[in-house]
């Protein structure tokens, strides 16, 4: 048992810290996954893994009910690949649910969704 | 591998290189399913464990042994695909000289018939070939017949459950479930029956965690580890083994990486066939979807 305890410990000691997909996930959102903002955001700004092809990707954000809030679309800087901007309108106090979708430069499409609160 | 094998297989990659937007291995909806070590994944992908290192728990009849595991999946269309696996297997018997050689040859051919995004469910049907002489049979009790088992596996991501119970949302479960037929009831004068079989992988996704529900700012490598229960049992049903199970629990930890995971396991036998004390496994697992996008590792048919 102390040899296998011994070889997981190597192994994860081995682990290489920086990392970049092949396949694009979200490495973290400003608004953070989950949290609880005080003031409305202008914009949601998403970083992912991996370089996206912006043709491909997109965003929505929803209400608890399910209603789609009006927002722009999705914007991508060319001098990183990696990160999406949706930007906002003047959103009320309330629990907001974004949805992203990507397709990263090597064609593979992943999706996923996270939720924030704003409670001044 | 004969040449016409490898003319065949280079034919496949050849017309396999128009790129269009594919979804990668293991995922459905925003769930990403890991590459299980113990118990088979519910998906069909291009993906190849090399190795899979054993050390197996003592024998019940105090024999020991190691194993060195290869297998290779390769998609045919985006839902059916195959895997072929083999080992090397070092067996000490107790107070006997060692043996070493390949094992059973396997075989399997899959079916992803259904996906449901929104609920992380997947499920598929397949049927596993191991065999006959295609291992050391003598020296290391590799089969002399063949055996058939129809296999169904499924998947089921708990991110649908709701907001207010947000750490149970990482939580995911795979299983399996299949029945051995083998083509001989007896070898050597000891039975082969049929066996029911049936596994679990219990998984809690620190990714999912981190991208989906909280951002607890987990870093590295930690935020792409998947902590994991895998149990595996048989049961064998008729010629005059009725009742008798092996069953093994496997407690560990996956760690997704960029292109490839590595899995750790410790090996813990929990019906008296599977032996006694501890022993460990450690697979490297390869995506060749991400590896060779525009090759290798896209569906022969379909994508």
């Amino acid at each position: 048992m102390k040899r296998i305890l011994t070889l997981v410990a190597l192994l994860t000691a081995t682990m290489p810290t920086a990392r970049a997909l092949a396949h694009a996930f979200l490495d973290h959102a400003v608004p953070a996954v989950g949290s609880t903002i005080p003031t409305a955001p202008k914009q949601v700004q998403m970083f992912f893994t991996q370089g996206l092809e912006p043709s491909f990707s997109g965003a929505t954000l929803a209400t608890p009910d399910g209603q789609a809030v009006a927002t722009g679309a999705a914007m991508f800087d060319p001098q990183n690949p990696m990160e999406m901007v949706l930007n906002l309108p003047k959103l009320a106090p309330g629990h907001y649910k974004l949805s992203w979708h990507v397709v990263s430069v090597d064609t593979h499409r992943t999706e996923g969704s996270f939720s924030f609160d704003i409670q001044p | 591998m004969t040449s016409k094998s490898y003319a065949a297989l280079a034919a496949c990659a050849a017309l396999s290189l128009l790129p269009s937007a594919a979804q990668a291995h293991g995922f459905v909806g925003d769930r990403f399913f890991p590459a299980t070590i113990l118990t088979d994944d519910p998906f069909v992908a291009d993906e190849m464990s090399l190795p899979t290192f054993t050390v197996n728990p003592t024998g019940p009849d105090g024999s020991k042994e190691i194993d060195l595991d290869v297998d290779i999946s390769k998609r045919l269309t985006p839902d059916i695909g195959i895997t072929i696996s083999n080992q090397w297997e070092h067996l000490k018997p107790s107070g006997m000289p060692s043996a070493t050689g390949l094992g059973t040859l396997n075989t399997q051919l899959d079916w992803q018939f259904f996906k449901n995004a929104p609920h992380e469910a997947t499920a598929m049907v397949g049927i596993n070939s191991s065999w006959a002489h295609t291992g050391r049979v003598q020296a290391l009790g590799a089969d002399d017949f063949t055996t058939l088992s129809p296999l169904i596996d499924f998947g089921k991501g708990f991110g649908d459950l709701p907001d207010s119970v947000p750490w149970l949302r990482p939580f995911a479960v795979t299983g399996n479930l299949s029945v051995d037929f083998p083509t001989k009831t007896e070898s050597a004068g000891n039975p082969n029956p049929n066996n029911f079989n049936y596994g679990f992988a219990f998984e809690y996704s620190l990714p999912y965690l981190q991208q989906n529900v909280k951002d607890i700012g987990l870093g590295d490598p930690f935020k792409w580890m998947i902590p994991l229960v895998e149990m595996s049992y048989s049961t064998a049903l008729n010629r005059g083994q009725a009742g008798q199970t092996i069953g093994t629990v496997q407690p560990g930890v996956i760690w997704a990486g960029q292109y490839f995971q590595i899995g750790a396991e410790a090996i813990i036998p929990v019906t008296r066939q599977a032996g006694h004390g501890y022993g460990g496994v450690v697979q490297i697992h390869f995506y060749l979807d991400d590896i060779f996008p525009n090759s290798f590792g896209r569906p022969v048919f379909g994508d």
